[in-house]
């Protein structure tokens, strides 16, 4: 009898705890993967494709499910080890090379008002009409080259963003040591 | 007049050097060989340019207008030539440039129309805005449009009206001859504070090293018959830092990312003042102000400057020694050496000190953090300097903004107390503008991500209208089609059985019928058009011509007719072969 009774119990506790498992499944459930938002968080939303997907959710998307961490160039080496730091995985050299910030501007001389590149750009920061003069809306550029390929007339051009007084950074106070010269005092001291 | 002071923590003592500058009064500078004047000299919104090159501008002329209400108006600051409206080398510690006008003076230093501005008859919003148009802004060295702290709290009833003359900084003298010599006006300037403020009651707070200044102020106060109180505070730089004066002053203290006002706590400089009375009852805007030129040079001393004046035709004036090697702008505490020694006075230039090795000896090298807590312990913010320093040098901004880095006022109490010369304010400089950097990047990041959403968002609608309108097209298709078929299949009926059966479909072959017909028709008409457009488009210029050129074809139609008639039996003379 008892053992019946101990029974009983242990599966009225397994039942009440399965039932309060499956209703805070379906209660606290959570839409979409987190994980791939705080990626794509991470990721700078340029939305250039270098890293071989369409966009950066997609990227995000791909990293949570195993892709390497080091294929967004934008990014650049502090994006890799900010993905690095969330995901615990290991820090690994930038799959490109690292560029300075650039927007794209058109040369409105050339510019034959195709709008292939307004079809192209990701973010919408071309404004033109067919047969009308393009230009780039530079504060919306996000400097991903997507616009240079379609141009017929390669009238766009990329340029480095220029340091200004308001977008200028005090520098880091630390002189770093050059491997170079950290090489030849070994050098020197053997 | 017994007033209890309260303190605030930390705070040091440096030499104060300001024995040199004061023992001549104000001298007015001369009008330079030029003039470039920045746009941008106040917090907030860029100026925009309101003259061209070659425009002639007069004393106290609108160059810049406001963009936006945090902004101030700048103004020519004498008569003369606008030779350029381009970048120049700004009195900032990166040396880039900015946009600026350049002026060559006429030297006549002619003013415009000055017209004094009725403030007490004018609403407190009209006053507001005529500062802003004058050009007032803080002049104690943050340079926040001073009509933007006119507005009083809704909610927070004024209690003190804080007007700083402490002028803590060493070297730095320009208050206080401005208060020994302008007392008067000085006053005034703060009532004008006070009618729009309508504080309980003001306090002009000047460091007890200034007694002369003090003296003034309180004569002043008495002549006019105000009942502002001028009460001197311990010297300890940064006394004047706004929240410290406030504390020593009021014994409030204002919470980090809270503002005075809502602690009913409003703070300005008496230079300030000076500027908005001279502005209000004298319609002279912002063109000129106080600087003191001191450190390496022969006779140290206050100038009143032109805003846009050359630092180094400032500096000869008090004939710098020889081995001068650099000009200080600000304080030996906050300033910076500036880039270039032909940059300009600006709003914010309250003090050039001419730097040498024997003055400021180079800093011996750094040392590490030995943790002694001096830095936490002189920080007038009682923040944790040494901490801010660690995670700034580790790069870890997060952290540093857990330890309150946006609370530093960047006064360099803790770089002076480091006994390891550590130069820790470098260090939380670098740190805020990282963050202030990644920020924009963030907001950037965010901006492009909701517009490529929104783009997919829109190609799918597109695509999905489009596939709407070609099924819409295929619907109707298929139905005429359907439509048809019935009619075909429907007069065909009517043919093969005779009138009772066929009666009810004949109408509808009889519209189709029509319908067709109507088809061909247009067809026909557009075939028409068509072809009259080809006999439109036929030549036309053998139409008029004269009798020459007509006899001149016909003789060419002549020959070819001979021609013609005599070739074909050689022609086909050579078939036959």
């Amino acid at each position: 009898m008892e053992i019946v009774l101990a029974i009983a119990i242990m599966a009225l506790g397994a039942v009440v705890l399965g039932a309060s498992l499956g209703f805070a499944s379906i209660k606290f459930k959570v839409e979409g993967d987190p994980l791939v938002d705080k990626i794509d968080a991470i990721l700078p939303q340029t939305q250039c494709g270098q890293c071989g997907y369409p966009g950066c959710k997609p990227y995000a998307e791909a990293i949570a499910k195993g892709e390497e961490i080091n294929k967004c160039p934008p990014g650049g080496a502090e994006g890799v080890q900010r993905l690095a730091d969330l995901l615990g995985r290991e820090v690994k050299p930038l799959d490109a090379e690292e560029k300075p910030k650039q927007i794209a501007i058109i040369d409105e001389q050339t510019c034959i008002g195709c709008t292939l590149c307004i079809q192209a750009c990701p973010v919408d920061a071309i404004v033109g009409a067919a047969k009308q003069m393009h230009t780039i809306v530079a504060q919306l550029c996000t400097g991903c080259e997507l616009c240079l390929p379609p141009c017929p007339v390669e009238c766009i051009r990329m340029e480095p963003i220029a340091e200004t007084i308001d977008n200028w950074k005090w520098k880091y106070p630390v002189v770093e040591i050059k491997p170079e010269s950290a090489a030849a005092s070994m050098k020197e001291a053997a | 007049m017994l007033m209890n002071l309260f303190k605030f923590k930390g705070g040091v003592k440096p030499p104060t050097n300001k024995t040199q500058s004061v023992g001549l009064p104000i001298a007015v500078a001369p009008i330079p060989s030029r003039l470039v004047v920045p746009l941008h000299q106040s917090i907030g919104g860029t100026p925009r340019p309101v003259v061209q090159v070659g425009d002639k501008v007069l004393k106290g002329q609108l160059i810049g207008e406001a963009d936006g209400w945090i902004s101030a108006a700048v103004h020519a600051p004498t008569s003369g030539t606008v030779i350029a409206v381009d970048m120049q080398v700004q009195p900032h510690p990166s040396g880039l440039d900015a946009m600026s006008v350049v002026i060559e003076p006429d030297g006549q230093d002619q003013w415009i129309d000055r017209q004094p501005f009725d403030y007490t008859n004018a609403a407190p919003e009209a006053v507001r805005e005529y500062l802003q148009q004058s050009g007032v802004v803080g002049l104690g060295g943050a340079v926040f449009p001073t009509h933007g702290k006119l507005t009083p709290s809704k909610t927070v009833p004024m209690e003190e009206l804080v007007i700083n003359g402490a002028e803590c900084e060493p070297f730095i003298t320009c208050d206080d001859l401005l208060m020994r010599e302008r007392a008067e006006e000085v006053v005034r300037g703060v009532g004008i504070f006070r009618d729009l403020l309508k504080p309980k009651k003001v306090l002009i707070g000047i460091e007890d090293n200034k007694p002369e200044a003090a003296e003034a102020m309180r004569a002043a106060v008495q002549a006019i018959g105000e009942d502002f109180e001028v009460v001197p505070v311990p010297t300890l730089y940064p006394a004047g830092g706004a929240k410290q004066l406030i504390r020593v002053l009021t014994g409030k203290e204002v919470p980090a990312a809270k503002r005075s006002t809502d602690l009913g706590v409003q703070c300005f400089n008496v230079a300030t003042a000076y500027t908005a009375w001279r502005a209000i009852a004298h319609g002279e805007p912002v063109v000129s102000r106080l600087v003191t030129v001191t450190g390496n040079v022969h006779t140290p001393r206050n100038y009143e400057v032109l805003i846009g004046t050359p630092m180094d035709e400032l500096l000869d004036l008090a004939q710098p020694n020889p081995d001068t090697d650099g000009i200080i702008m600000g304080g030996p505490m906050m300033g910076f050496l500036v880039p270039e020694r032909s940059v300009p006075v600006v709003k914010a230039t309250n003090c050039l000190i001419a730097h040498n090795e024997r003055l400021f000896p180079p800093k011996a090298p750094e040392m590490p953090c030995i943790r002694c807590g001096s830095c936490a312990r002189a920080c007038p913010h009682e923040l944790q300097p040494f901490e801010m320093y660690w995670f700034s040098r580790a790069k870890n901004f997060g952290k540093t903004q857990e330890y309150h880095i946006f609370d530093c006022i960047e006064c360099g109490c803790c770089s002076f107390v480091c006994p390891s010369r550590i130069p820790l304010v470098q260090y939380f400089r670098f740190a805020k503008s990282e963050i202030w950097a990644r920020e924009r990047e963030k907001n950037a990041a965010d901006g492009a991500k909701t517009r490529f959403e929104f783009k997919q968002f829109r190609e799918e609608r597109e695509k999905a209208e489009k596939a709407e309108k070609l099924a819409k097209a295929a619907a109707a298709q298929a139905a005429k089609k359907a439509a048809e078929a019935a009619a075909a299949a429907a007069s065909e009926n009517t043919g093969e059985n005779a009138a009772p059966a066929g009666e009810p479909a004949a109408p509808a072959s009889v519209a189709v019928d029509a319908e067709k017909a109507a088809k061909m028709a247009t067809i026909q008409a557009a075939m028409e058009r068509a072809k009259a457009q080809r006999a439109a488009a036929q030549p036309k210029n053998t139409e008029t011509l004269s009798a020459a050129q007509q006899k001149d074809i016909d003789d060419i139609e002549a020959r070819r007719q001979a021609a013609l008639s005599s070739v074909p039996p050689a022609e086909s003379g050579e078939k036959t072969e």
